[in-house]
């Protein structure tokens, strides 16, 4: 981006059934890697590839992505004026299932279908039709990016800073949101600042990321070490990397 | 029998009617039917009291109607198209409600262009105090013409109007309006400029306010290829304690060219006027051109007016937004474009008009996706 060199070692697979969390300082990486899955032209691949369930994932355009099952939650998620909520998951449901040849859902299945989803997430069902996260608070938008995974039911999902500015009330609902979506074939990347969002997810894998690398992976234990010693000596471990 | 005969047949029977009403079992004839039960039903019998015609049958039904407004509020002098339209109209729409009259149904009046001609349409629309009414104005047409439409609304006290002009002539033709609207007190008049079509446009509505009125004058735009679509606009604040508002919004793709002009006069005795204008566009490629200009002239001390326009493009991260949620590049934009011209078809109070509005903006957008694919 801007011709600045933003991710330079990143190895990672992530199996169906499991729950990666890749934690970083600001500016490490974590959301660029994100943006880049999800298929953001901000950024160009100049090195590397990503598989997805065996095809080349850089060929694909974003919304071919997110009907091949990938599912970006937003870190800073974009307010669309004039855009209803519940147009937008329509449409952006009904792509997924047209792409699996499947049909499309009636009004009525739809509506169903997202009144159960949204009462998982406590959300006002007056939320649906108002404009896509117009006007909502920072809580409502994560949780509205959550809502959104449950409605479209990724086999990938990367949360990318989910927990940030979270109460524990909203971090609560969010974590739970997230974990009744924990299943066998589905796949979930949590990327976070912080270890507490990770006492409400339990991952099974925590990857350190400093300077655009992958410096340490480990399991859950991993993410408590780094709540005591912080960061720092985790940039000393990414230079003597180098 | 001529158009005018059997207008002027009914309109005496429509007298005869209102006069007498429902017969009565009082009366010899109908002793031992009673029809009130036909009268309490609330279904709608009598056609409302409201004469709809042709100007030209007008000219013979109405002549002291025609003489009270024909001409009396759209200005040769400062329009020359105006005084073309005066010299030689020879038909258009007469639209005349009396006072105290609710007219349910929309008016719509279809206006069709044909290849190689020019025409200049007249209407008058005249709406008796405490009455409403809603009426819509189409312009369509096929291959290369000349539409020169002059319209006279004259809103009296304490009535409610709402206009609405559809603009969709041929991509050939050429299209010139002007659309000028007399406020009696306390009257409340909105107005919908759509403009989707033409090769050139231009569109003056202008509306004098009195006191204690609300005018509302909004806009939409969507021109593309080589259009060239122009909207002056002026309010004339003549009274104290009238409202406008006014919000035009542009949406420019190809190498087309819009123009807004927005004008607000506040007289020396308008005090308390609250006008409020707004202009927004989305230029969608890099050769379209809008130019946008409020004008205020502001002469009383106590007022409050605003103005604002904004140019800009599609937002990027709203895209992205959409494409990382399974919607295709091309829906995302139209959905983006939609949203943003939502808020004027939105504001159109009447349901069929607003449908029809959001299927030909859709249309309209797939018309300029072909058009840059057969330039590219």
């Amino acid at each position: 981006m801007g011709g600045k060199e933003i991710l330079r070692g990143i190895n990672l697979t992530v199996n169906p059934g499991e729950v990666h969390a890749i934690m970083g300082p600001n500016g490490s990486g974590k959301s660029t890697l994100a943006q880049v899955i999800a298929g953001r032209d901000l950024y160009t691949v100049t090195k590397g590839e990503v598989i997805y369930q065996g095809q080349d994932l850089l060929a694909l355009a974003p919304e071919e992505r997110a009907q091949e099952g990938i599912f970006l939650a937003f870190q800073y998620p974009v307010e669309i004026p004039g855009v209803s909520n519940l147009y937008f998951l329509k449409a952006a449901l009904n792509a997924g299932r047209k792409k699996k040849g499947e049909p499309e859902l009636d009004a009525m299945e739809f509506l169903s279908l997202v009144r159960q989803k949204i009462a998982l997430m406590e959300m006002e069902e007056s939320l649906l039709n108002r404009s896509v996260n117009a006007g909502f608070s920072g809580g409502e938008k994560k949780r509205n990016e959550i809502f959104q995974m449950a409605v479209l039911e990724p086999r990938l999902a990367l949360l990318d800073e989910t927990d940030s500015g979270l109460d524990i009330d909203a971090l609560k609902i969010v974590s739970n949101g997230v974990n009744t979506l924990r299943g066998e074939d589905r796949a979930i990347v949590v990327i976070t600042q912080y270890q507490r969002l990770l006492n409400h997810i339990v991952p099974d894998y925590v990857h350190v990321l400093a300077e655009g690398r992958i410096v340490r992976s480990g399991d859950k234990s991993l993410a408590l070490t780094l709540e005591e010693s912080g960061y720092a000596g985790i940039e000393e471990l990414a230079e003597t990397a180098q | 029998m001529r158009a005018t005969e059997l207008a002027g047949l009914r309109q005496r029977a429509a007298e005869i009617f209102r006069a007498r009403g429902f017969p009565t079992t009082h009366d010899e004839e109908w002793r031992f039917t009673n029809v009130a039960a036909i009268a309490k039903a609330d279904l709608p019998i009598a056609a409302p009291k409201v004469s709809c015609h042709s100007l030209r049958a007008a000219l013979e039904l109405h002549p002291e109607l025609i003489d009270e407004h024909l001409g009396r509020y759209a200005s040769n002098d400062s329009n020359p198209f105006v005084a073309l339209n005066t010299a030689n109209f020879e038909d258009g729409a007469f639209l005349h409600v009396p006072k105290n009259t609710i007219v349910d149904e929309p008016v719509w009046v279809d206006f069709t262009g044909v290849s190689g001609h020019a025409t200049h349409q007249r209407n008058l629309i005249v709406v008796g105090a405490g009455s409403q009414v809603r009426v819509v104005e189409r312009y369509t047409g096929a291959g290369r013409y000349f539409t020169n439409a002059v319209t006279e609304i004259v809103v009296g006290e304490n009535a409610t109007v709402e206009h609405v002009k559809l603009e969709e002539e041929s991509p050939d033709s050429f299209h010139i309006a002007t659309i000028q609207v007399q406020q009696a007190r306390d009257s409340n008049f909105k107005a919908h400029n759509i403009s989707l079509g033409g090769l050139l446009v231009r569109n003056d509505v202008n509306a004098v306010l009195s006191t204690g009125c609300e005018g509302t004058l909004n806009g939409l735009y969507l021109t593309k290829g080589n259009q060239h679509v122009d909207n002056h606009t002026a309010l004339d604040h003549a009274a104290p304690h009238a409202a406008s508002h006014e919000l035009y919004k542009g949406i420019m793709d190809g190498a087309s060219s819009a123009v807004f002009n927005g004008k607000i006069l506040v007289r020396k005795d308008a005090q308390k006027t609250d006008a409020k204008q707004t202009n927004k566009n989305l230029v969608l490629s890099e050769n379209a051109v809008i130019n946008t200009k409020p004008e205020l002239q502001i002469l009383a001390d106590d007022v409050r007016c605003t103005h604002g326009a904004t140019v800009g493009q599609l937002d990027e991260e709203a895209l992205f937004y959409l494409r990382a949620r399974g919607i295709g590049q091309i829906e995302a934009r139209d959905l983006l474009i939609y949203a943003f011209a939502r808020d004027v078809i939105d504001r159109v109070g009447i349901p069929s008009v607003r449908e029809y509005l959001e299927k030909a903006l859709f249309e309209s957008l797939e018309d300029s996706r072909r058009l840059a694919g057969a330039a590219s």
